[in-house]
């Protein structure tokens, strides 16, 4: 057990690694630089800037100065806004992302669960056609379009919610629905297919012939080893999350991290997009560990880094 | 003996797209306390869907059940409504599936999915309903039960589920057990385990079996009586001895004609031309008529009476009748 977590450990780092390393030359062979903008600086001023943040050394000496940063944990002083650093912004921004994502995620998966199993017991029934028209519509309503409409109907036609801004839990509903739509349509669809599999499984017959009640046979029985692929999709739909949060968070007005990452591009805040790179992946990464750990915690056939014993 | 179980002209259908399909067409039978009868027949013939109708189990939509009573103690289980079958299920019959590969839910544990049935059913308290499962597990054969009740079923073999499987339908000691081809997904020498281990429970619980099987070696091994079903009927039902010794239907006749035997010299196996009948529109006599080598006219037009030949012996079929008799006797 300890060497699969060491393993993966290992593993994970190198992950990180070699994101880090991508992201970084990928980023420096975009044309631009932080400092050229349509105003023209002076050119000994421009020179200086360069020289002040080592951009004028060669691209290997830049990258193992970041390297060597960045293992002692500092990400580095913003270029842009030059009384920040990085870890600052981050410190910052990660509590509120965090807070809206996790939230998006929750709601995802407990209603996404909860309309699958409906339709799946009433396969081909009335409530399954609804459940699954609702989950077409949530998946391909792109999570802006549905932001729009919420503040348009919920908060200017009918203000029951606020507009925007993140300060109370009524300010977010609207940003949390909009985010959770999508995923809770993946989920949902996916729960109701495998759902309806499992329930014709044999065991599910044993199940029936014991005399067992329908909500036994469903929670105890069917929902378990329904859920297997749905855990499965949770780490890639955990990272369309985070990425839908750029743009919710835009929309929004919600000072979380996908401000900072998307102005960061937009300026070439090499620290900054760097900064952001490398803990959005770090979530993922995790995130993926999580799904792992939580498949051995739902399939007692899955032991992670045990032989199968006799 | 008394009669726990009687099935009185048992109709059953399945509504699909290309129209009703008749599975179970008017069947018969009594079980009797403490004996084992064998249903067989070939696949489709509507042997598996009897028994499931028994323990109300055919899902409907789309299977229906038209016609007939299924008296359990003279109780009627087709009028019952779900939440009281429910309660008849498992506590007073209870099934075994073909498959035990799949017949066990593979996240749970088997002293989990041993408990949940008596639990269910007799409220008992953990501890209690603990015991019993480690009895159970005594008695159908498996060591170290205390062990093996907290394992989950892929770290058992495939005669191994079997027989957690055969513990968790007699958990509540209930009168009748129904086993759906308990033995066909089994390699022999485990079948033979498992037929010894039915035949062991039996003298020891008194539990009625009824053995659904296509497998005649099977039956001979365990059965005290035996049906025999063709295109959704019981055509011939008897003692073992009576149907294995002085077969009297031309399709029993067949089946046993097309069973490899080691104990006969030149023993040549004989397979029973043709097909069984479509059941969207069965014929209106004798649906083995078409397969049959003594067809006569009546047999396509009108269905036979049964005849009784002794007190456990019945057969369908117009060869009993006098006059086809007399026939036989002029050639």
């Amino acid at each position: 057990m300890n060497t699969y977590y060491i393993k993966r450990l290992v593993s994970m780092i190198i992950t990180l690694w070699l994101i880090i390393t991508g992201t970084f030359f990928l980023m420096h062979s975009v044309p631009g630089s932080p400092f050229n903008e349509e105003r023209r600086t002076n050119e000994a001023v421009q020179k200086n800037l360069e020289a002040y943040y080592n951009l004028d050394k060669p691209l290997m000496v830049q990258y193992g100065n970041y390297l060597k940063q960045l293992v002692q944990g500092d990400l580095g002083p913003s270029i842009k806004k030059s009384s920040q650093t990085v870890n600052d912004m981050l410190g910052r921004g990660f509590p509120v992302s965090f807070e809206l994502g996790f939230y998006t995620l929750l709601v995802a998966i407990i209603s996404g669960i909860i309309l699958g199993v409906i339709a799946a017991l009433r396969h081909n029934g009335f409530i399954d056609y609804l459940a699954m028209s609702i989950a077409v519509i949530g998946i391909s309503v792109p999570n802006f379009v549905m932001a729009t409409l919420l503040i348009q109907q919920l908060a200017v036609n009918f203000p029951i919610f606020p507009v925007a801004t993140w300060q109370s839990p009524k300010h977010m509903v609207l940003p949390i629905l909009a985010l959770a739509t999508g995923p809770m349509a993946i989920i949902a669809r996916l729960t109701r297919s495998s759902m309806l599999e499992v329930l014709t499984q044999d065991y599910i017959k044993t199940a029936k012939a014991k005399g067992l009640s329908p909500v036994k046979i469903v929670f105890k029985h069917a929902l378990r080893n329904a859920l297997l692929p749905v855990v499965t999709v949770l780490g890639s739909l955990a990272a369309s999350i985070l990425t839908g949060t750029f743009v919710i968070e835009k929309i929004f007005a919600i000072p979380g991290m996908g401000k900072y990452f998307v102005d960061s591009i937009n300026n070439r805040d090499y620290p900054v997009i760097m900064g952001t790179t490398i803990f959005y992946s770090a979530i993922l990464i995790f995130m993926l560990l999580l799904v792992d750990l939580a498949y051995g915690f739902l399939d007692p056939r899955i032991k992670l880094g045990k032989k199968e014993a006799k | 003996m008394e009669k726990i179980l009687q099935v009185k002209d048992l109709h059953v259908s399945f509504s699909t797209y290309g129209g009703e399909v008749k599975a179970v067409r008017g069947v018969s039978f009594d079980l009797h306390e403490g004996e084992t009868l064998a249903i067989v027949g070939e696949s489709g013939c509507g042997k598996s869907v009897t028994s499931q109708t028994i323990m109300k189990l055919i899902p409907n939509p789309p299977g229906k059940i038209t016609g007939g009573e299924i008296l359990f103690k003279g109780k009627d289980l087709i009028k019952l409504k779900e939440p009281e079958m429910r309660k008849v299920r498992g506590a007073n019959i209870s099934m075994i599936f073909q498959d035990p590969m799949t017949a066990l839910n593979p996240t749970l544990t088997i002293g989990d999915q041993i408990m949940e049935g008596i639990k269910q059913h007799e409220h008992l308290s953990n501890d209690q309903a603990k015991q019993v499962a480690l009895e159970m597990l005594n008695l159908v054969g498996i060591p170290n039960p205390e062990i093996r009740l907290k394992q989950y079923p892929h770290q058992f073999s495939g005669g191994m589920r079997q027989r957690i499987v055969i513990a968790m339908a007699l958990v509540c000691r209930p009168d009748v057990l129904i086993a759906d081809e308990p033995t066909t997904a089994l390699d022999v020498t485990i079948q033979a385990q498992i037929l010894e281990l039915f035949r062991d429970i039996q003298k020891k619980t008194g539990v009625s079996i009824i053995l659904i099987t296509h497998d005649l070696g099977v039956v001979a091994q365990v059965a005290d009586r035996i049906a025999v079903m063709y295109a959704g009927r019981i055509v011939e039902i008897g003692s073992r001895r009576e149907i294995f010794y002085s077969p009297q239907h031309p399709y029993t006749k067949g089946l046993l004609k097309s069973v490899p035997r080691l104990d006969m010299e030149k023993a040549e196996l004989i397979p029973i031309p043709g097909t069984p009948p479509d059941l969207f529109l069965p014929p209106v006599g004798c649906a083995f008529a078409a397969r049959c080598p003594y067809a006569m006219e009546v047999c396509d037009k009108v269905y036979p009476f049964k005849s009784q030949l002794t007190n456990q012996h019945s057969v369908d079929c117009w060869l009993q009748d006098e006059r086809a008799q007399k026939l036989v006797s002029k050639y």
